[in-house]
């Protein structure tokens, strides 16, 4: 009834659904660590204040920030947490009239979620014909009422903001600060660090690019990095009840212990690898709206040949993502970003073998060639699930919501 | 390549799939990163561990926490968690999935959310129930964001200041930021008035007095605002649910439904409501439907509230939330039950009065709140320094008598034999 | 091509305006119900609630997308259609009969900024 990253391949673009190591389970379930009350004094908790130290100064070494925060239990938790931050630096400084915050038109939906529940005005930078934050759009939006800007890089094309050097010089000279979404941290483990490009505040999702488990939504841990002049407003933030999600911060420790120094150079890149290699074994059967090298995700725009003709409708991202499902696969995000219409974000990670990658990589093709052939086919996939589409209109309007 | 277990790559796969691209190298799928960026540096990780390696390190840090018996509350509470429930949260079909939006493969997942719904919405007597919040904390916070969207045009929230501190240091926080006019007291009748959109209260006060809300609603009401209930899920099994003392949302943290300590979390918030502010609830919602061949399915629903559709506009920022851990409460109410929640509160309460009565028999507490109505956890005065009191129990095994407002906690749940009690007594009667 | 009627005036944001008297009675266009999709719920004030010309208020959901509900005029809401309430899709079978709010506008004065039915025309493809 249910599918997992343990079932079969995840390819679900921004989600990073790598293997989750079974040791990290097992140390997660400690007893030493397990039967602590989060009120207990430091000196009987040294073992816990350990975890927090090093898995702090591993994140620091890997991310180039100062130090963490682990209040936040998820991504979203991560973006305000971080929002606050930002807030109480510019407080700080006696700059009250810092308001609102940017975020491109590429951004995940919590980016101005986010900045809104901080209360913060959102001001939208328009994305170019490249994909990319478009660096003349974004000038006249500077000022002294920007508190920051929202970035995620690579962005949601998994196309890297390469005018990174320059945006982060232009907010930096208007007084803001550069907040680093870490949605899409993954490609640049090991090969780019955010604080070196500039960012003064990031979060980081650990059941992303560290390996926890998602848990079918949570629980996750988004712990949040700061470069040394935010330093002194960590005290003031307190976005979670104790001391954040111990036990998922215990498995992205064990995680990194295993990785090591030597290991860690190569998770972004064996990511970014693998997301290459789907995009250019695909991209005659599919739109790909952005041709140039991708991070570890990137976007088609639906099918090349979606076998519309007279009377027929073709065949849909939609389609596709639930025939994926027949053939054993989980489905890409799909209709995000909004930027295109029949948007497919995929995004391998570094922990799944060639041999997958190619089944998935034959399975596209087929799929694509049922499209051309018998559309309609495809518009009641899945056939093979536990149950077929669902009426979702109707489970909208009427409400049902518990056993009654 | 191919020495590390989480890349399973071969030299020659990787070969495969540059020629396939038309690189050279995997540094030329970095290309478009100015070399400036480039980290070039050594991380400054430690070497890479074996697994035997990882064992032993982290033995190692858990031999420097203390085994303590854990005789405190104040939000994380030591109940027994039956030892089916990890058995059922890490089978890898839960724990290894993401969230539900594929419905059709997704089943289970959402089958047990809608169970967790109808529980919660049991427990609370309310309406509806989201899928989980983070924590309790977070959930109160998120509430009052809730009650200033369902009224319109007010800016106004009482917080009672009775509310556990790790409660009230997060709606601080949260409150902060959007510039809302708060107020934060003990009598939050008093400061009703056209402009109050809502009043959160605890049903168990920071001391553990179990409070008397008659006539909180028809007062909150009456101003157009909403009331908001924190409470103890575990207890609402024996005391009167918020429901029935006229609250509009009921929120608070499921970590005293079988959930380990685990020094703060994962624990999970919970949210339910009256049918009318279904539309502002946050987080994800999983209803019933029928598939196209008519079959009864589950799928996420309400989504148009949600931060993915409606950006800026969404009540709330909230996307993963703590589904697991829902599960896991999930498994420990069906165990459970009805009969077996009362048990747990009647030992619990047993147990709590028994040491209440001990403690005070020792001398060394007065009883700040006499003839009040306590569940698990009290507080007392302590007639020696609470430091060194709280030291002294250490010292003996126990974590207990956890200063708050110059008097000291004590929590007892179902755990705990009449022995361990009488061990703990006798510790406080050495100081 | 989406039904536009003669006798009605629009907004760029795609409600329409019948007015009676003194009331107007705003609904969505075809084309902002047929863009919006099967809708699930209709999000709307209360009765006596005062709006402004240009402001937010209420919206329409759909399974995958919400979209803000902006007034065309500027009053006192006197009446909110009920049926929408249980029955949302009334507004797709019947756009121009399904109206969602009547106001009692203050100033008449701006049904002059509206659009007529030609020129809706244009902005509704």
């Amino acid at each position: 009834m249910n599918f997992g990253v343990d079932t079969g391949f995840y390819p679900l673009g921004s989600c990073t659904m790598k293997y989750n190591p079974k040791i990290n389970e097992e140390i997660a379930s400690h007893p030493a660590f397990a039967g602590l009350h989060p009120l207990q004094p430091e000196s009987t908790v040294k073992g816990a204040k350990e975890v927090e130290e090093g898995l702090g100064k591993a994140l620091c070494a890997i991310t180039g920030m100062k130090a963490f925060t682990f209040l936040p239990c998820a991504g979203a938790h991560g973006e305000l947490t971080g929002l606050m931050l930002i807030r109480e630096y510019h407080l700080a400084h006696g700059d009250t009239a810092r308001t609102k915050v940017i975020v491109p038109d590429s951004a995940h939906g919590t980016n101005p979620a986010s900045a809104n529940v901080c209360g913060l005005e959102i001001v939208e930078v328009k994305s170019g014909a490249n994909g990319l934050v478009d660096v003349e759009s974004l000038k006249p939006l500077l000022g002294p009422d920007i508190a920051a800007i929202m970035l995620t890089n690579p962005n949601t094309l998994g196309l890297f903001e390469r005018e990174i050097g320059e945006i982060a010089k232009l907010v930096h000279g208007c007084g803001g600060l550069l907040y680093y979404d870490g949605a899409n941290m993954n490609p640049l483990i090991g090969k780019v660090r955010p604080g070196d490009m500039g960012f003064d505040v990031l979060h980081l999702n650990l059941h992303k690019s560290f390996s926890t488990p998602h848990g079918g939504g949570g629980p996750g841990s988004g712990p949040v990095g700061v470069a040394e002049r935010l330093l002194p407003c960590l005290q003031n933030v307190h976005t979670s009840g104790f001391h954040g999600n111990f036990g998922v911060m215990l498995r992205a420790y064990a995680y990194i212990l295993m990785l090591g120094r030597e290991n860690v150079k190569m998770v972004g890149p064996l990511a970014t690898l693998a997301a290459n290699y789907i995009k250019e074994s695909l991209k005659d059967d599919y739109k790909l709206p952005i041709p140039s090298v991708c991070k570890h995700e990137f976007v088609f725009d639906g099918l090349i040949n979606d076998g519309a003709r007279d009377g027929v409708a073709g065949a849909t991202t939609l389609d596709v993502a639930k025939r994926l499902l027949d053939y054993g696969f989980h489905a890409p995000t799909i209709y995000f970003p909004l930027l295109f219409h029949q948007a497919l974000m995929i995004e391998p990670t570094e922990t799944e073998s060639l041999e997958t990658l190619d089944a998935f990589i034959d399975v596209m093709h087929r799929i694509a060639e049922e499209a051309a052939k018998d559309p309609e086919m495809l518009h009641s996939a899945p056939h093979n699930a536990p149950i077929g589409r669902p009426d979702e209109t109707t489970a909208a309007r009427q409400p049902v919501l518990k056993y009654e | 390549m191919g020495t590390f277990a989480y890349f399973p790559h071969t030299e020659e796969d990787i070969r495969v799939m540059l020629k396939r691209i038309g690189v050279e190298s995997i540094d030329a799928l970095y290309s478009d990163v100015p070399a400036d960026f480039i980290y070039k540096g050594e991380y400054d990780l430690p070497d890479a561990l074996s697994e035997q390696q990882v064992r032993d390190f982290f033995d190692s840090l858990g031999s420097k926490n203390t085994k303590l018996k854990v005789f405190a509350g104040l939000g994380a509470y030591d109940h027994y968690v039956p030892a089916v429930i990890p058995y059922i949260t890490s089978r890898s079909e839960f724990l290894t999935a993401y969230t539900p939006y594929q419905c059709e493969i997704s089943q289970g997942t959402l089958r047990y959310i809608f169970e967790f719904q109808s529980m919660i919405c049991r427990l609370t007597g309310l309406d509806v129930a989201n899928a989980s919040m983070y924590d309790g904390p977070t959930a109160a916070a998120e509430a009052l964001r809730m009650a200033i969207a369902s009224t319109r045009k007010k800016n106004k929230l009482v917080v009672s200041s009775l509310l556990q501190e790790h409660v009230l240091k997060v709606i601080r926080c949260y409150m902060k930021y959007p510039g809302y006019d708060v107020v934060y007291t003990e009598d939050v009748l008093s400061e009703l008035g056209p402009d109050v959109a809502g009043v959160i209260v605890p049903s168990i006060s920071r001391h553990g007095i179990v409070q008397d809300l008659s006539g909180y609603a028809d007062a909150v009401h009456a101003a157009g605002a909403l009331l908001i209930e924190y409470c103890d899920p575990s207890a609402l099994a024996v005391l009167k649910t918020p429901a029935e003392w006229g609250a509009d949302i009921a929120v608070g943290d499921g970590q005293s439904l079988g959930i380990p300590l685990c020094y703060g979390g994962p624990y999970v918030g919970f949210m339910a409501c009256k049918q009318d502010y279904m539309r502002k609830l946050p987080g994800r919602i999983v209803g019933q439907a029928l598939d196209a061949s008519g079959k009864r399915c589950f799928v996420l629903t309400l989504q148009a509230r949600e931060q993915h559709i409606r950006r800026e506009k969404a009540t709330s920022n909230i996307c993963s939330n703590e589904s697991l851990m829902a599960l896991w409460v999930t498994v420990y109410l069906s165990l459970m039950g009805p009969e077996g929640m009362k048990k747990v509160n009647g030992l619990s309460c047993e147990g709590a009065h028994y040491l209440h009565a001990q403690l005070l028999a020792t001398g060394k507490f007065e009883d700040p709140f006499p003839g009040k109505p306590f569940l698990k956890e009290f507080c007392l005065k302590p007639l020696v320094p609470a430091e060194k009191l709280q030291q002294k129990l250490l010292d003996a095994g126990f974590f207990a008598a956890v200063s708050i407002d110059g008097y000291v906690n004590f929590c007892v749940t179902e755990k705990h034999g009449k022995d361990e009690i009488d061990a703990l007594v006798a510790a406080v009667k050495e100081v | 091509m989406s039904k536009i009627l003669d006798e009605l005036l629009y907004s760029d944001s795609h409600e329409w305006v019948k007015v009676d008297g003194n009331i107007a009675i705003i609904g969505v266009s075809d084309f902002a119900q047929a863009e919006m999709g099967d809708i699930t719920y209709v999000d709307v004030p209360a009765e006596g609630d005062e709006v402004s010309k240009g402001e937010e208020f209420g919206a329409l959901e759909s399974v995958k997308a919400s979209s803000e509900l902006y007034s065309p005029v500027s009053g006192v809401i006197t009446e909110v259609n009920a049926d929408l309430d249980a029955t949302p899709e009334l507004i797709n079978e019947d756009p121009y009969g399904a109206w969602i709010i009547k106001v009692e506008m203050s100033d008449k004065g701006e049904l002059d900024s509206l659009l007529n039915a030609a020129a809706y025309a244009e902005i509704a493809k």
